[in-house]
């Protein structure tokens, strides 16, 4: 049996860890990964360096920015066509392989369970291939008669010159539907992250405003940054409903097009991944007015925080008292399964590396079944993810970022709510929080490990370092972690359960830690005869 | 209902692919290249390619799948990835170790026009590359064929670098495995063995991607083909090559620079593949072919005559890759079923010429089409236009087999949503047996579930 860290006086420290880690490496490239690695102290302000190139050859597991914008943030939107313009395997990939659950109603568009691409041939690298987009366009308003389309660049496009918006706005014109572009070729930025950006500018440019509705209900909330992976954006839903709050718009699991069109006429904006949406979050308060904080979902003790959260921010008697409501029931029945679990899960020792923003969320579902997260790390989050949101005026955009669009917004005379303006100054001189991310570090122990952009090599390491009793990443990692002989979780597709946002999810997931660290499965792996071996030897010898 | 815009109405189309039957070449380069021992394939473009590849040979195998990629950067998309490679080439060696560095491009470095073949050269007069250690390439554009053609390329590329001639003949056969399965490349073997015929399996992913669970964890597993045997391949006798999609390239490239003649055949699914496939290897290993294997066929056959009521007449959809679909739509029409709907993304002229020599007389309401737009959108509406008693592919039938309740067959790749399949092959004659009892569960697990109460029978 591994013998496990003693953590009783605190985490070890993991310097000895990191040079071992970085004697591996070239002289300039341990150089570079020093830079991102930090033992975390969050008494103090320290610096991580963070959404910089990818090392080559050095076994990431990050993608791209097309991945990031289609694959994440258009992807979960039901009833448009996300047409890819590239070659076949771009669009193959992200068919369905996020488990962004939908539900439509009887006759509803729903265009998820299709891939839709223009299937680049070398022809069409060599002549072009907008005749052939266009083509496509029509042949799709022919077949399908969707609401809008969204085109979606892969990385030869921008290379051969191919036009995606010119063409958007061509086709526009002639199908009469909303159809817009998205340059979000793999090479743009440095991972997923960019392609964040480019769909966020894209839609607040092409999508919100576009419609209103009549005000229904005293709250109207947005929900941004929720994928409804495994269904965690019902949970929320459900929450919100008997609470009385409009839900008017999730960017983007489980929506609609017309949903997001309308989404200005908020007075709310809850900011979910803080990394693939505080964009829009932004560009929607200073163009509307609408005030935005951030929330967790993941943990039960996270829900209650943000639902109060958001009936303080309404100031409603009857809001307040429908909360304390939901959240005494709800309550009872989570305190209820912690307490069977937790007795098996306390003590135990996590590490997390996923994309841009579970990494964090997940600690607090973590902390409640007195699970410790020795290190953690994101793919392609940026330095306020990590340290929070009041470094971004220090942050240096390098060369391989500065393409990615920066659009400038403007107050929109006639919409913007100066009520909410007054409102959120009200209220933040009451103590209340808004725009801001305290970020993952400061809310991590001392001589926690902090990692950005992991990879291959120093996973190994990890893990022969802290012998973890769970990791939690992604397909990628998952099998090689657990040939090591530790359970991992994937916290991206929740290996294929959840929802595990809410009070519901978080029950699923206390159940599932459970599962995953109360089994024996892992103590079988070695045969018995491996620790007898003489034995069996010499018996069928003489036999 | 799952796929609710999909109508009866074909309309013809030209520019838009919807529910592809294939993907892009570079993770087909990617599992050929798992097939060399102590190799790590590297992805030369951006790398999205590369986690999308090997998350989907994850997912199909419920196994770690390693790769190193480029990353591409704006500035190199525009400048040429050369020095990215480079670095990357210095990088691999020093901190993973492969023996063999084994590289393919996106359509990213081809539209670049980045020519692997020169950056390796430069690779190895820099010094990048260790005393002993091999860095191979092939180009694996992703705007031409498929992900078959994207193995063909690395076979190829495979087969230029390392297989030499020497003046000594040695008694050993090359058996080029098209896209397999480990399972499949383990019975190839099995069946050599029983024949006794020396040879070399290139490229052989068993023991790599179906590796056991130890407490350790071995970034180059034991399987794989060695540079020894590589190597050895141009003093052969003989090279058979199975499937003409994934390994007629090689086995031309290899009888061109080492005069090795070869043999190309259909992939042994069903009888008469088979039956080919055997009388092939006993022809040039000059063998005889051992009663155990006439055994296995006579098996075969005898579950085939005993279950051929339930079989015949049963229209079926398939869809897949051609080296898989030939064969067993040959195999298919020896039961007296009726493949009547086949699809292939992947393009190639021998599809059609192949399918009407099969169909034409046999099954010739039969429809098929390969290339861009013969996607699954279009199977679906053949279906839709009229039912079929079966439907057999990678796991993306399975909307289709629930909005239209058809039993369906898991075969080829990817299969995302069932583990254990890649344990068990589907070539050779036991692959056959194999693929009969699935189709057959199916059939009886339907017939089962939507028979009325009084017609529930016990036996079959």
């Amino acid at each position: 049996m591994v013998k496990k860290k003693d953590i009783t006086n605190g985490l070890p420290d993991p310097s000895e860890l990191m040079d071992e880690i970085l004697a591996k490496y070239p002289t300039k490239i341990a150089k570079k990964r020093k830079k991102g690695m930090v033992v975390n102290d969050p008494s103090e302000e320290q610096e991580i360096q963070a959404n910089i190139r990818t090392i080559p050859g050095i076994i990431t597991q990050r993608g791209c920015t097309y991945a990031g914008c289609k694959g994440v943030v258009l992807g979960p939107t039901r009833d448009i066509i996300n047409l890819v313009h590239g070659p076949i395997g771009c669009s193959f990939y992200a068919w369905l392989t996020r488990r962004n659950q939908t539900r439509p109603a009887e006759g509803e568009d729903n265009f998820m369970m299709y891939a839709f691409s223009t299937d680049m041939q070398d022809e069409n690298i060599v002549f072009g291939g907008e005749a052939k987009l266009k083509d496509a366009i029509r042949e799709a308003m022919e077949l399908f008669n969707p609401k809008a389309i969204g085109i979606f660049s892969t990385c030869p496009v921008g290379l051969i010159g191919d036009d995606v918006h010119a063409v958007a706005r061509e086709m526009k014109e002639e199908t009469g539907i909303n159809i817009f572009g998205f340059s979000c070729e793999g090479y743009r930025g440095v991972s997923q992250s960019a392609g964040h950006h480019i769909a966020n500018n894209q839609v607040f440019k092409n999508v919100v405003g576009l419609n209103d509705r009549d005000r229904k209900g005293k709250f109207q909330i947005n929900l941004l940054g929720e994928y409804n992976i495994g269904g965690d954006a019902f949970e929320l839903e459900r929450l919100f409903e008997e609470a009385g709050i409009e839900l008017l718009s999730t960017f983007s699991g489980n929506s609609t097009i017309k949903s997001m069109e309308y989404s200005h006429t908020a007075d709310l904006n809850l900011v979910m991944c803080h990394r693939s949406i505080n964009y829009i979050a932004e560009m929607m308060e200073e163009k509307y007015g609408i005030p935005w904080f951030k929330v967790n979902f993941i943990s039960a003790e996270g829900t209650a925080k943000s639902l109060r959260k958001v009936a303080e921010f309404f100031d409603d008697a009857e809001l307040t008292a429908k909360v304390e409501e939901i959240v005494a029931r709800e309550m009872a029945k989570v305190e209820a399964v912690k307490a069977a679990v937790k007795p098996k899960t306390e003590g135990k020792l996590a590490m997390m590396f996923v994309g841009g923003s579970r990494a964090h969320h997940y600690q607090d579902l973590f902390n409640e079944l007195g699970v410790t997260t020795v290190s953690a790390g994101y793919e392609f989050a940026h330095r306020d993810d990590y340290e929070g949101r009041h470094v971004i005026p220090n942050i240096k955009i390098d060369a391989d970022s500065r393409n990615i669009e920066e659009i400038t917004v403007t107050k929109d005379e006639e919409l913007f709510r100066d009520d909410l303006v007054a409102k959120k100054k009200a209220m933040e001189e009451k103590g209340m929080e808004f725009s801001d991310y305290v970020g993952m570090m400061p809310e991590m122990k001392k001589n926690s490990l902090v990692i950005d952009d992991v990879n291959h090599w120093e996973t190994e390491k990890l893990i022969e370092f802290y012998k973890p009793d769970m990791f939690c990443a992604g397909i990628k990692e998952k099998y090689v972690v657990q040939k090591l002989g530790v359970p991992l979780k994937q916290l991206h597709s929740y290996d294929y359960g959840g929802p595990y946002a809410g009070f519901e999810g978080a029950i699923n997931f206390y159940v599932e830690m459970e599962r995953m660290l109360g089994t024996d499965i892992w103590k079988m792996v070695d045969a018995p005869w491996k620790s007898e071996p003489e034995i069996v030897g010499s018996f069928a010898f003489n036999g | 209902m799952l796929l609710r815009h999909t109508t009866d109405k074909v309309k013809e189309r030209k520019a838009l692919t919807v529910n592809p039957a294939k993907t892009c070449q570079p993770v087909g380069a990617m599992y050929a290249a798992l097939g060399i021992h102590g190799c790590l394939p590297h992805s030369h473009g951006s790398q999205g390619c590369c986690s999308y590849h090997r998350s989907a040979l994850t997912r199909h195998y419920k196994e770690p799948v390693m790769a190193a990629t480029s990353s591409f950067t704006e500035g190199s998309s525009v400048f040429g990835g050369q020095s990215n490679l480079l670095q990357a080439i210095g990088n691999i060696f020093q901190i993973y170790e492969p023996d063999i560095i084994a590289v393919h491009s996106t359509c990213l470095s081809e539209t670049i026009g980045d020519d692997l073949g020169q950056i390796v050269t430069k690779a190895k007069t820099d010094g990048k590359i260790p005393e002993g250690k091999h860095v191979i390439q092939a180009p694996t554009p992703s705007y031409v064929g498929s992900h078959v053609t994207g193995y063909a390329n690395m076979l190829e590329g495979i087969v230029k670098y390392f297989p030499t001639k020497t003046d000594k003949l040695i008694n050993q056969i090359n058996l080029l495995s098209g896209w397999v399965e480990p399972s499949d490349m383990k019975e190839l073997k099995r069946i050599m063995g029983l024949m006794k015929i020396n040879n070399v399996l290139l490229p052989d992913t068993s023991d790599v991607l179906d590796t056991p669970m130890t407490g350790k964890y071995a970034m180059y597993p034991k399987g794989g083909t060695t540079i020894p045997e590589m190597v050895s391949m141009g003093d052969s006798l003989h090279t058979l090559a199975l499937g003409e999609w994934a390994t007629n390239k090689a086995a031309i490239a290899l009888d061109n620079s080492c005069k090795v003649a070869f043999t190309q055949e259909d992939l042994p699914i069903g009888i008469k593949a088979t039956d080919r496939f055997i009388q092939a290897l006993s022809k040039v290993a000059g063998v005889s072919v051992p009663e155990s294997i006439s055994d296995e066929r006579g098996k075969l056959m005898d579950l085939i005559t005993d279950m051929h009521q339930y079989l015949y007449g049963k229209r079926v959809a398939l869809y897949g890759d051609p080296d898989q679909l030939i064969p067993l739509t040959e195999f298919l029409l020896d039961m007296d079923m009726k493949p009547v709907y086949i699809v292939s993304g992947t393009p190639g002229k021998k599809f059609e010429k192949r399918m009407s020599e099969l169909l034409s007389e046999r099954c010739p309401e039969a429809k098929f089409k390969n290339g861009p737009q013969a996607d699954m959108f279009l199977m679906h509406q053949w279906i839709k236009e009229e039912g079929v008693d079966l439907l057999m592919g990678n796991t993306y039938g399975k909307y289709i087999a629930r909005d239209e309740n058809i039993p369906f067959v898991r075969m080829g790749f990817p299969i995302l949503d069932r583990v254990g399949h890649s344990y068990f092959p589907t070539l050779g004659y036991m692959g056959g047996i194999r693929i009969l009892e699935k189709m057959l569960n199916e059939i009886m697990n339907y017939q089962d579930a939507t028979c009325p109460d009084e017609k529930v029978e016990l036996t079959m």
